[in-house]
């Protein structure tokens, strides 16, 4: 019951200077743990979309949301973990290759129907889009041939079907 | 019509009813005070220190429910206000602090006196603007003081730089609030409401804890009905004192740290803990696993965060104290547990922890004890932190709500002086005494000028120990008495301070003389200071050290009981 996990809120926050501050200074000193943290622009105009992977119990996630949701600019809040939901990372992910590895890093993309979206002479550039742990899976599988840089978003997510959480 | 941002401002606080504010001026903030003279219905307040500005606005607040405005410039004008600013964000006391910033090309240049004032002030204010449009004042300002006196209420900073308040546009002010992500649940649910009910109706051991909400939410009345109704007795937080008179027969006094032993052991015995607007704050509790082990709990808050972050409540409930206690109150029986009350008397009896033992020597307690006699306890009395403060929560007498103010959650020494000049400006009627140790008062006392100038009449006590007496204290109990930067070797002469400000300054050493110099202070026009020589040694009891329980309590030390 009061084990510790990953939840994944879901906030819909006002485009306004300083709103991604506000978030990040809260769950600060609040002393919450934040795996991850995304904002993007929303389908409202002047509001964003914010995806935040929170780890804790239950009593701390109930309790970083409902700070969350005092925060003036914060439309509403809502712990999606417990609902059926898309969540998606994308990846980049940079590979050192050379005449004789490019064509496995292109192949094992392609079973993870990733994109090559840069080749150079002695690296490759490999997008990715998925779980966490798809992610994580293609990274052990590219790591042997060096990954260079690895970039990603976090995690975003909404719930299915025809409703909105906030 | 066409208004500078300056004299938008004026307008805008003018709207919100504003008819006070505390500041100081400087190169940012220049054109409003140019704008000011404009606009007599605005009184503004000179300090000598920006801290005081925000903690007077503190104190008009508290002592009025109205909102306190205070006024700085930018860089280190701004800076000196955060601790003011704190001090009513942990307290949840309505103010709006306004700053000038330098003119917006300058910023984030490092310019003269540029600081990040919103930057700072984020995780202490409710909400802070920095507003870039000269448009965009009216709207901020209105915003402002609705989110600062509204739900939980606390402090809102507008900051503006230099040239959005000279610049000119057209001026209305906005009729309605447009804050989506900003709507305060004030009602109680039928179901919410059937639960506490039952829980109280149930409940053989029951105790109310009144905090600060009680009085934002001026819901005294309320808390006193429904104690009265149920015979439940009520004890009341460092910030809930005042809630109902001290000699109340349903008042049982502070619990906590330094509270009344018998109120921290009821909280122990009780089967049901009726929180009403108050946030368990660890001086409250001590260890929180060991906190009213027994009791069922119903916990009714604005805030909801309040609500399972400290104590985990049985039925939590979202809303306004006032609105949910008159829809509570008529659904309660007024089933009276005799047993309990009985054994209620008993701990009263058994534990006196007011009691002032006899000595000739001159005793702090007794001083405020005396003070409150003298008073009719019909001053508004006002606080810093420390020893002082614990005994006038245990010692001073309170006859009505709001008449008792001091810097709780944040813990501010040096608050008791600016404070009390706010109480005094909001309450031009009561009596206001504030009440210092040696420390505070010497962190604020500058202030004195302030009150000279403005003629406000307020009076202050000062407790002189010689010392730092509550780190002091922890220090004897935590630290060998290994009294390491709390004893003061070069205090001022404060009667001598007095007659440098041109006021009354008076000194008591002997205990027989302590109502004559409280009743010359009283009978003196204007501001006066009488310093109480107390017994240094003297110690705050009952004492529950920091993160223990009821059951680690030090009543009185042994060798203090010489009755």
């Amino acid at each position: 019951m009061t084990t510790d996990r990953l939840h994944t809120i879901v906030a819909l926050v006002e485009d306004k200077p300083g709103v991604l501050t506000r978030i990040a200074g809260l769950f600060r000193r609040r002393g919450f743990n934040i795996a991850s943290l995304t904002v993007g622009k929303s389908e409202q105009p002047g509001l964003s979309r914010m995806t935040c992977v929170v780890d804790g119990s239950p009593d701390i996630v109930i309790q970083a949301t409902r700070q969350l949701d005092k925060l003036i600019d914060v439309r509403g809040v809502c712990d999606i973990t417990e609902e059926k939901i898309i969540a998606r990372e994308l990846a980049l992910i940079k590979v050192q290759s050379t005449p004789d590895t490019r064509s496995d890093i292109i192949q094992i993309a392609q079973m993870f129907r990733a994109h090559i979206v840069d080749v150079g002479t002695d690296s490759i550039v490999v997008e990715v889009t998925g779980s966490e742990d798809k992610i994580a899976a293609l990274q052990d599988l590219l790591n042997p041939y060096t990954v260079i840089q690895m970039m990603r978003t976090g995690r975003v997510a909404m719930t299915r079907g025809n409703n909105k959480e906030v | 019509m066409k208004l500078t941002g300056a004299e938008i401002v004026c307008e805008s606080l003018i709207e919100e009813g504003v008819d006070v504010l505390f500041g100081l001026p400087g190169g940012a903030i220049l054109p409003f005070y140019g704008a000011l003279p404009k606009y007599s219905e605005l009184k503004h307040i000179l300090v000598r220190h920006e801290q005081a500005a925000a903690m007077a606005a503190d104190g008009y607040a508290r002592s009025t429910g109205k909102v306190g405005v205070c006024t700085a410039t930018s860089g280190p004008g701004a800076t000196n206000l955060v601790t003011g600013i704190t001090a009513a964000q942990m307290d949840s006391v309505p103010i709006v602090a306004i700053t000038g910033q330098v003119s917006r090309p300058a910023i984030g240049k490092d310019a003269f006196q540029e600081t990040d004032v919103t930057g700072i002030t984020l995780p202490v204010t409710k909400h802070n603007y920095l507003v870039m449009n000269t448009d965009e004042i009216a709207t901020a300002i209105k915003e402002a003081f609705h989110i600062a006196r509204t739900g939980r209420p606390g402090p809102v900073l507008v900051d503006i730089p230099r040239d959005v308040l000279t610049e000119t546009c057209e001026y209305i002010y906005p009729v309605n609030i447009d804050l989506p992500g900003y709507k305060p649940k004030m009602e109680a649910s039928e179901e919410e409401i059937n639960e506490a009910v039952q829980l109280i109706n149930d409940a053989k051991k029951p105790v109310i804890i009144a905090g600060h909400g009680a009085l934002i939410s001026h819901a005294h009345n309320e808390v006193i009905e429904l104690a009265e109704k149920c015979q439940i007795p009520v004890i009341t937080t460092l910030l809930g004192i005042s809630t109902l008179p001290t000699d109340h027969f349903l008042n049982l006094g502070m619990p906590g740290m330094h509270g009344m032993a018998y109120a921290s052991i009821a909280i122990e015995e009780s089967d049901t803990l009726i929180a009403l607007g108050m946030r368990f704050d660890d001086r409250v509790t001590g260890k929180l696993e060991a906190f009213a082990p027994n009791a069922r709990v119903l916990h009714v808050d604005i805030d909801p965060s309040e609500l399972g972050k400290n104590i985990k409540p049985h039925v939590g409930i979202q809303g306004d104290l006032k609105t949910v206690l008159n829809q509570l109150i008529p659904a309660v029986d007024n089933n009276i547990n005799v047993d309990w009350m009985n054994r209620i008397e008993q701990l009263r009896s058994e534990h006196p922890s007011l009691n002032i033992r006899e000595t000739s020597e001159l005793l702090p307690q007794y001083v405020l004890k005396e003070l409150a006699k003298e008073t009719n306890q019909e001053a508004i009395i006002v606080t810093g932190v420390g020893q002082h403060q614990m005994w006038a929560a245990q010692f001073c007498e309170f006859s009505y709500p709001n008449s008792w103010v001091t810097s709780g959650g944040l813990g501010t020494m040096g608050f008791e002086v600016p404070a009390a000049l706010g109480a005094k400006v909001g309450q031009p009627d009561k009596a206001v005494w504030s009440i210092a140790g040696d420390g505070g008062f010497q962190m604020t006392f500058p202030e004195l000028a302030t009150a000279v100038e403005n003629n406000i009449d307020v009076k202050f006590a000062i407790l002189n120990n010689n010392n730092l007496g509550m780190v002091k204290q922890l220090q004897d109990l935590s630290y060998d008495s290994e009294y390491t930067a709390t004893q003061y070797a070069g205090n001022p002469d404060f009667v001598k301070i007095a007659e440098a400000y041109g006021i009354t300054g008076i000194r008591v050493t002997d205990k027989a003389e302590v109502s004559s110099a409280i009743q010359t202070a009283i009978n003196t026009p204007g501001p006066v200071i009488v310093e109480f020589i107390v017994r240094q040694e003297e110690n705050v009891y009952p004492f529950i050290p920091s993160g223990q329980t009821v059951n680690d309590m030090i009543e009185e030390p042994q060798p203090e009981i010489k009755v």
